[in-house]
Parts: structure tokens; C-alpha cells; sequence
């Protein structure tokens, strides 16, 4: 790509918008990690492998030279956000078909990087939950509730060898999880806080967590590497549509704030609903997208069978994409309104 | 005569295969290909129904006014689709429960009309007897590869299900592919279908890319020469 004189090449280029895209992630990882022990650096690490390898094998198979995709990043952004959507101390398969269905199936099938229609980690994710329910919701307790708190040896035999510990001494459910049987079982949204998982305004720790993506998006936004547009428009229809829900049930449906620091809604916000390749690109396309996106993932989460809707609401919105982007183009300068 | 028949069922089976070139009759496609025992069932029914239709629809073209001939081609349709209900009904009870709703639904099956309407109102009995065999065979042809790799993909498992139609003894031939393999729901669940079913028409679209190379290249070679 050749800049103007005054932008420097190495400031847009693919590989230094990645890493520092991952910069913004690391202060929500070491939460991550403090809260939910260190786990997730293998999951991360074993990610990243396994991506790095599916990328060289599909590029290999489609004919296209190794090093520019290999080195630009993004199929590490991918295979740390997708460690990130789904729980540590799984089997080593269940990341490999993730990364299967993120890197071979999302990506390199509809022509690699910039072609993809669909979010390659949202795809992993969404693959894994629909394919293997019981993994995908046994998360690693917070580390303050947990019977035993794997080490890294430890959580490096549960990945890869099945360790003798059993699911239940560190696992637990997530407050979204807990929410849906309370509220499924005739119990109000009260008996779901009372539960040990809940925290201040969502689950233990994760709200931390999501506080430092919170930064992180922050961070990107500073940078000029996403606009405010998307997470703004992703938490606002997320805070109306609970907040609607809310008001018109108090006792069977949590809050504004809890449905913003819940599950994956400050990842998908500022991370993944933001993605360049997959997003709305027109600044109004870009509400509309976020906006029915934030609205479908609280929908989901209230009324639907699985526990997250970040994931589907993204994908759902990702088809759409295309046609919100055509309808929302801005007026160009110098034309008069609603010519085109 | 010979090159007829033979370029009958090179059409029925790759050219203009139904399933992946035509994509044509994709309800039950989708729907039924969960493995091969059902997907290669209802292949068959629908290619006894299309074989006996075409035929029974060359046979009366000729009598057949051309303003009403849809209703008439989809009446002796609906005969035959209710006469193989009936026959697995009475023979195949197990697997007729299995496959429920979509073998009467065969009667709206568009590849069945496509084939009476496009092929055996204009030809004789014979090469339309044929022609709808093979392009029975041609989708029984795809649902049991579907049906193969989402039953592998989704269960570990291959032939499962045989005991509905061979009977219990049939159990012995079930193949475990993958023991101990945990199952990729996903590949059983609808989108398994709609993914698995890509792959098989960009498999045969690459073969045809393949195959088509070496012809262009020998074609393109005298020009060069000259």
C-alpha cells in the first residue's frame, strides 16, 4: 500500500495494527490469569501453535507464498481471542477444532485474510459450543472459589494427557450460566446473586476482567485503531434491551449493568464486533450493525438456549453486513442529499 | 443409440448431477443426510419414483394437453410416491418411521418434476426410464456421501442405522471409524449438512478444474506451434 508522504507505512500496515490490537488485550489477560489461574496460557499458547500451523498448511494447499501471512498477526489475534471465548483446562482437541474451524473453515475456505465473511474466532466459538455443549460451559472457577487451583504443570496434564483432578474441584459455572437455571427453575434474579460466582455486578473476577478490556477498547479507540462507533452502539442496545427487559419483569431479569459485564459482552464490544473485515464500515452502518447486535445478544442470553449470544449476534450481523454498508453510504462531499 | 444411453448416465451421475451441479431437491438433501443408511434410502426411493415417473410420463406425453400437463405429470407423481409409502410402509417399518414426513413429501421433491418436465416429456419411454434412474442414482449418489461424512464426522461411526433396513442382525456391519472419537455434534446438526454439502460441490468443482487442465494445455499447444 503506498501512503501519502506524511503517513508512515509502518504505522498501517497489517502486522503493527495486530500487535497493538494484542497490546490492548494483555492488561485483560494478566486479569485473566491472576483470577482464573494459569491455565490460559496454555490454552493461549497451544492456540497460537495450532493457528500458526492450520495457516501454513492452508496456505501451502492454496498455493500462496508463507511469510507475508504468517508473519502479519492476525492468526494470532485470532487464536488469543478465541483462548480468550472459551474455557481453559479443556481437552487439547477441543482447541484444535476451534482453531480448525477459525483459521481452515472461516478464513482460508472463503480466500484468507480480508476475505472473510464471518469473525474466524466467533466461528471457532460457535462451532465448539454447538458441537461440544459439556466442555464449552465447564470454565475454570475463579481462583477464591476453586477447591484446587490447577498450576501451570497441572493445567498442562489436564490439556494434554486428562489429569486425575476431576472437573468438578476447578470448575464452575459462569454467572450467566447461573442466571439461566435460576430463572429457568421458578427462582427470581436475587436467588441467582446470592450465589457465590456473582461478584459485585457480574461474575467473580470476570468482571475485572472485563473492566480491563474495557481499557484495552479504550486503548484502540485512543489510537485510532477502531471508532467509537461499534462499542458504543454494542453496549447502549445491550444496556436498553436489559433494561426493557428489565423494567417490564424485575424479577426474572437482570440489569443493565450486568448484561454489559457479563460473559463476552466488553470482549465482543471493543474485540471482536469491531474486526475491520467483518464489521459495518460507514460510521452509520456501524450503529445499525452494533446496535442489532447488542439488542440480538441480549435476546439470546434472555431467551435462548445457549448461555452467551455475543457470538451469535456477531455472526448473525456479519451476513448483514454487506447489505447495512450498502444502504448507509454517507453522503460524499460536494453531492446533494439523497443523490446518488 | 449407444453414445445416448451413455451420455445419459454420464449426465445423470456427474454432469448434471441433482445434488451438486443441478442443486436441485435440497429439502431432503439437508434434511435426511444425518447418515448413509438414511440418506441412501431415500435416495433410492426417490430414484424408484423418478425412474417410474419419467417413464409413465413419456408414455402419456403425447395425450397429455400441454395447458394442464403440471398437474398431470404431479398426479402420476403423487401415485407412485404413495405406492412406495405404502411398500415400505408394509416392508421397511423401522426405517419408514425414521425417514416420517419426507418420503411422501418425494411428490414435492423439484428434481423429480424438473426431470418429467425437461426430459421424459420430449423423449421416448426408454431413455426416459433411464434418464430418471441416473439422476436418482446421481442424488442417491451424493446423500450417502453426505450422509457417510456426517455420520463419520458427527458419530464416529459409519453403516449406523442399517439394522432399520437389513434388520437386527445388520448391527454386525456397523464400522466404528474412530473409537473413543467424542463426535462433532455440529456435523450431525443442520449446518453439518449445509457446510458438508459446500464441500461436496467445491470437491467436484476442483475435479472438474483438474480435469480440465491438461485438455486446455494440449489445445492451447498446436497454436503456440504454429
Amino acid at each position: 500500500m503506498i501512503g501519502s508522504p506524511f503517513i508512515l507505512k509502518e504505522h498501517t500496515s497489517v502486522r503493527f495494527t495486530m500487535i497493538k490490537v494484542m497490546a490492548a488485550l494483555v492488561p485483560g489477560t494478566l486479569a485473566y490469569a491472576w483470577y482464573f489461574g494459569p491455565g490460559i496460557w496454555i490454552s493461549l499458547v497451544w492456540c497460537s501453535l495450532l493457528g500458526i500451523g492450520f495457516e501454513a498448511v492452508a496456505l501451502v494447499i492454496r498455493g500462496r507464498p508463507l511469510q507475508p501471512a504468517l508473519t502479519d498477526g492476525s492468526v494470532l489475534l485470532t487464536a488469543w481471542l478465541l483462548a480468550l471465548s472459551i474455557p481453559t483446562l479443556a481437552p487439547w482437541w477441543l482447541y484444535m477444532t476451534g482453531m480448525f474451524f477459525a483459521v481452515v473453515v472461516a478464513k482460508h475456505l472463503y480466500g484468507g485474510l480480508g476475505q472473510n465473511l464471518f469473525n474466524p474466532a466467533m466461528v471457532g466459538y460457535a462451532a465448539l459450543i454447538i458441537s461440544f455443549p459439556v466442555f464449552m460451559t465447564q470454565w475454570a472457577a475463579p481462583t477464591t472459589l476453586a477447591n484446587i487451583v490447577p498450576n501451570l504443570s497441572d493445567a498442562f496434564d489436564l490439556v494434554f494427557v486428562g489429569g486425575s483432578i476431576t472437573p468438578d474441584a476447578y470448575t464452575s459455572a459462569t454467572v450467566l450460566d447461573s442466571l439461566k437455571t435460576a430463572t429457568r427453575g421458578g427462582h427470581t434474579v436475587l436467588d441467582a446473586f446470592a450465589q457465590p460466582i456473582h461478584g459485585l455486578i457480574a461474575g467473580k473476577g470476570m468482571e475485572l476482567v472485563a473492566i480491563m478490556y474495557l481499557f484495552g477498547g479504550l486503548f484502540m479507540i485512543s489510537n485510532r485503531l477502531i471508532t467509537w462507533h461499534i462499542p458504543v452502539a454494542f453496549l447502549a442496545a445491550i444496556a436498553l434491551t436489559a433494561g426493557v427487559l428489565q423494567g417490564l419483569d424485575p424479577a426474572h431479569h437482570a440489569g443493565p449493568l450486568f448484561h454489559m459485564m457479563a460473559g463476552g459482552s466488553m470482549l465482543g464490544a471493543f474485540f471482536i464486533a469491531t474486526d475491520p473485515v467483518t464489521a459495518c464500515t460507514t460510521p452509520r452502518g456501524k450503529l445499525i450493525f452494533a446496535g442489532l447486535a447488542g439488542f440480538l445478544t441480549v435476546i439470546i442470553r434472555t431467551f435462548g438456549g445457549y448461555p452467551d449470544g455475543v457470538a451469535f449476534s456477531i455472526l448473525i450481523l456479519n451476513t448483514a453486513a454487506p447489505f447495512i454498508d450498502a444502504f448507509s453510504q454517507p453522503r460524499v462531499f460536494g453531492h446533494a442529499k439523497g443523490v446518488k | 443409440m449407444a453414445s445416448e444411453t451413455r451420455d445419459i448416465i454420464i449426465n445423470g451421475l456427474w454432469k448434471q448431477n441433482p445434488g451438486v451441479v443441478q442443486i436441485l431437491g435440497m429439502c431432503p438433501t439437508l434434511a435426511v443426510s444425518t447418515s448413509l443408511v438414511n440418506g441412501l434410502s431415500l435416495g433410492l426411493a426417490t430414484a424408484v419414483v423418478m425412474a417410474l415417473s419419467n417413464t409413465a410420463a413419456a408414455l402419456v406425453s403425447r395425450l397429455v394437453p400441454p395447458a394442464v400437463r403440471i398437474p398431470i405429470y404431479i398426479l402420476i407423481i403423487a401415485t407412485l410416491v404413495t405406492m412406495v409409502d405404502l411398500l415400505m410402509h408394509a416392508y421397511l417399518l423401522q426405517l419408514y418411521l425414521v425417514l416420517g414426513i419426507y418420503i411422501p413429501l418425494i411428490v414435492v421433491n423439484c428434481i423429480v418434476l424438473a426431470r418429467v418436465e425437461a426430459y421424459a416429456s420430449k423423449h421416448g419411454a426408454f431413455y426416459s426410464f433411464l434418464d430418471g434412474l441416473m439422476m436418482g442414482l446421481g442424488l442417491s449418489l451424493v446423500l450417502a456421501v453426505l450422509g457417510g461424512m456426517r455420520e463419520i464426522f458427527g458419530k464416529g461411526l459409519l453403516l449406523s442405522g442399517i439394522d432399520l433396513a437389513l434388520g437386527p442382525a445388520a448391527n454386525a456391519y456397523v464400522i466404528h471409524v474412530l473409537p473413543g472419537y467424542q463426535g462433532l455434534l455440529l456435523s450431525i446438526l443442520p449446518p453439518g449438512a449445509f457446510i458438508g454439502l459446500g464441500l461436496l460441490i467445491a470437491a467436484r468443482n476442483r475435479i472438474e478444474q483438474v480435469r480440465a487442465l491438461p485438455r486446455r494445455s494440449a489445445s492451447l499447444q498446436p497454436q503456440q506451434a504454429t
